[in-house]
């Protein structure tokens, strides 16, 4: 079973926000809820669903993480560049408030 | 250049309204992303990666000063200070927040622009040379058709809803910078044996995953008939392209399918019913338009300015700029200027709204007040007195704005791929960053001479890799990045499609992979010839000999 975690974009300014705890939605991607289990999984899809329904994001879905020491790391380049922002302006993107 | 009238006016600012009324009726809910999806489209705006994109359209590449503070004034107030110019002299915004797109367009609509058709499955932006109207090459200028396309071809009713998106491209010049036979439908404006003009026209060209050279469908066409012949062709596609399948509903297919004698037959026979209709171009209405493309007031001056012969003898530096950035000019005493946005190491096409607002005030004092943006994501001052050339140079030093690298190796045509866009596969920004670091010395790039390396991320081809001397696609292979490379194509009046060399490279290994290949053609190349030049002497062979001697 890959770990996944359930993001989306933010309908009202696009940013890209991670299914937390308390059905809420964080910017931050060590706040995401982690499906160790394809049932988990399958709770963060009908949560990530009902938020589009809900007109809180748009395009929500699952992609693979790992999860090394309490850290969550997607696993693709393109999740990677999303949770941080462009690799090649790193004054731009939740990357830049890291600094 | 051309001016709303109040037609113009009227439905631009209409369609903000309209917009402005969607978006909010998308915010609380009662209009669902499905629905919204296309309405947003129509109006420019993506959802990428990070945010919200808007693709504002540039009518065949021409803005002026004052548009272009707008532009500078839209990136800082709701985007983070900078844009991005694309391979369709468009201006793209990154970071939108959906709920401000409305007051963008507003701002937008106040300097006569809109996002309206840079999206969707309709006619497109349609683009021009971008040294329309000075070239000294040039037959005619293009602006003129441009516009009366733009005319046309805005909010089509019947075109609204194509198989897919449409692209056209017009040049006024046999030395195409239009990449016009790249386009679904290219122009050119050619001279007949009776010393008519008239156009040219190409049906069928297109990169993506299918590249095809468009192919002649008219030798000559009189210019009265220009819009019936484009309504026939459209209307064809309209009706037989292929809609239930993506990857085969550009005109290229249906035009590659049917054979080009058997399309022309069946839009000389839709042309029937089309030509001397209401369609028909009165010599007064290209007249009109026209005037608004008269050549702005020049001074009367001699060919060679002997202030710019001297500087340039005394100041190599400026001497080695000049020899890339400045271009022939249809008046005497006047210079074109490409500016550079192709820093060592920079992201090309980027620009900040610093660079953009120095950029205007250049253009207005020295180009009067008008710029272009070229399809290589440059930008363009054409009417610059020679005279000027040396101040003009050392103010664009000022904003980082005077690489001397137009039409060489590090001019690098790239495409946002992976750090922006959601159809991307692989990064094209970093890999062109490292190549234009490598070859960061220009002397040596000036001795390498003219050539084309364009970077596309995905198999979409926005970055234009298939018409690169050098091309460079960028896959994805279980998760790890690769680039796929090409050799020998071509996007001008000679364009060819370039051949894929051998296995793909990993992101470690492409830059030694193009420093190989220019080294090889160092090698072989004979006195004065060019990188394609010799491509087209040797072909692959000798390249792939010494990228893959090792493996």
């Amino acid at each position: 079973m890959t770990f996944q975690v359930m993001t989306a974009n933010r309908l009202h300014d696009g940013q890209v926000v991670y299914l937390a705890e308390d059905d809420s939605w964080s910017e931050r991607l060590s706040d995401a809820i982690v499906a160790d289990s394809d049932e988990m999984a399958k709770t963060l899809l009908t949560l990530g669903a009902r938020a589009v329904e809900q007109h809180i994001v748009v395009d929500a879905y699952l992609f693979a993480v790992s999860v090394e020491n309490g850290r969550i790391l997607p696993l693709s380049r393109r999740e990677l560049i999303r949770a941080a922002g462009p690799s090649v302006r790193i004054d731009l993107g939740y990357q830049a408030a890291a600094e | 250049m051309y001016r709303y009238d109040e037609f113009d006016q009227t439905f631009v600012d209409e369609r903000v309204a309209q917009f402005r009324d969607q978006v909010a009726r998308r915010l609380t809910g009662e209009i669902p992303e499905d629905a919204f999806k296309p309405l947003r489209l129509m109006n420019g705006v993506y959802l990428q990666l990070h945010a919200y994109m808007l693709r504002v359209a540039v009518p065949y590449g021409v803005l002026s000063s004052r548009q272009l503070r707008q532009l500078a004034h839209i990136s800082r107030r709701y985007d983070k200070g900078y844009g991005h110019f694309t391979t369709r002299q468009n201006i793209q915004y990154n970071w939108l927040k959906l709920e401000d797109v409305p007051d963008v367009l507003a701002d937008l609509a106040a300097v006569e622009m809109h996002a309206i058709q840079t999206s969707g499955n309709c006619i497109r932006n349609t683009t021009a040379d971008q040294f329309a109207g000075v070239a000294a090459d040039e037959i005619e200028d293009p602006r003129v058709y441009a516009e009366i396309i733009r005319q046309w071809s805005t909010l089509h009713p019947e075109f609204s809803f194509l198989p897919r998106k449409f692209k056209i491209a017009v040049t006024g010049a046999p030395n195409d910078r239009a990449a016009i036979k790249t386009h679904d439908i290219g122009i050119g404006i050619v001279q007949n044996a009776a010393g008519e003009t008239g156009f040219e026209i190409f049906v069928g060209g297109g990169q993506g995953r299918t590249p095809v050279v468009a192919k002649r469908i008219r030798g000559f066409l009189p210019k009265r008939h220009l819009l019936s012949y484009l309504e026939a062709i459209l209307r064809v596609y309209n009706q037989l392209g292929q809609r239930a399948n993506i990857y085969k509903a550009r005109i290229k297919i249906l035009v590659n399918t049917v054979g080009i004698e058997e399309f022309t037959r069946l839009v000389e026979d839709e042309w029937q019913y089309l030509k001397d209709t209401a369609l028909d171009l009165p010599a007064a209405e290209i007249e009109r338009i026209n005037a608004y493309f008269a050549p702005p007031a020049y001074d009367t001056l001699a060919h060679d300015d002997p202030a710019y012969e001297e500087k340039r003898l005394t100041d190599p530096v400026f001497a080695r700029w000049a020899r890339t950035s400045v271009h022939a000019h249809k008046k005497p005493g006047y210079a074109i200027v490409t500016i550079s946005l192709k820093p060592v190491g920079g992201i090309p096409g980027d620009a900040t709204a610093e660079q953009m607002e120095a950029v205007a005030d250049l253009a207005d004092r020295y180009s009067f007040g008008e710029l272009r943006v070229a399809h290589e994501q440059n930008l363009v001052l054409a009417d610059v007195r020679q005279r000027d050339l040396h101040a003009l140079w050392q103010q664009l030093q000022a904003h980082g704005l005077a690489t001397a690298n137009v039409g060489l190796l590090t001019d690098i045509i790239a495409c946002p791929g992976l750090d922006y866009c959601n159809l991307a596969n692989a990064r094209s920004i970093p890999i062109a960053q490292r190549i234009s670091e490598r070859f960061a010395d220009l002397n040596r790039v000036h001795d390498i001479g003219r050539v084309t390396l364009n970077i596309s991320g995905c198999i979409n081809a926005c970055g234009h890799h298939h018409v690169g001397n050098i091309g460079i696609l960028g896959v994805d292979k279980k998760g790890t990045e690769y680039y796929q490379v090409t050799l020998g194509g071509s996007a001008d009046e000679n364009t060819e499609i370039g051949k894929i060399i051998g296995p793909a490279f990993d992101e470690h290994q492409i830059v030694d992979a193009i420093e190989t290949i220019i080294g090889t053609y160092l090698e072989i190349r004979k006195n004065g010839e060019s990188f394609i030049d010799t491509y087209r002497r040797v072909g692959l062979s000798p390249f792939k000999e010494t990228l893959y001697a090792t493996h």
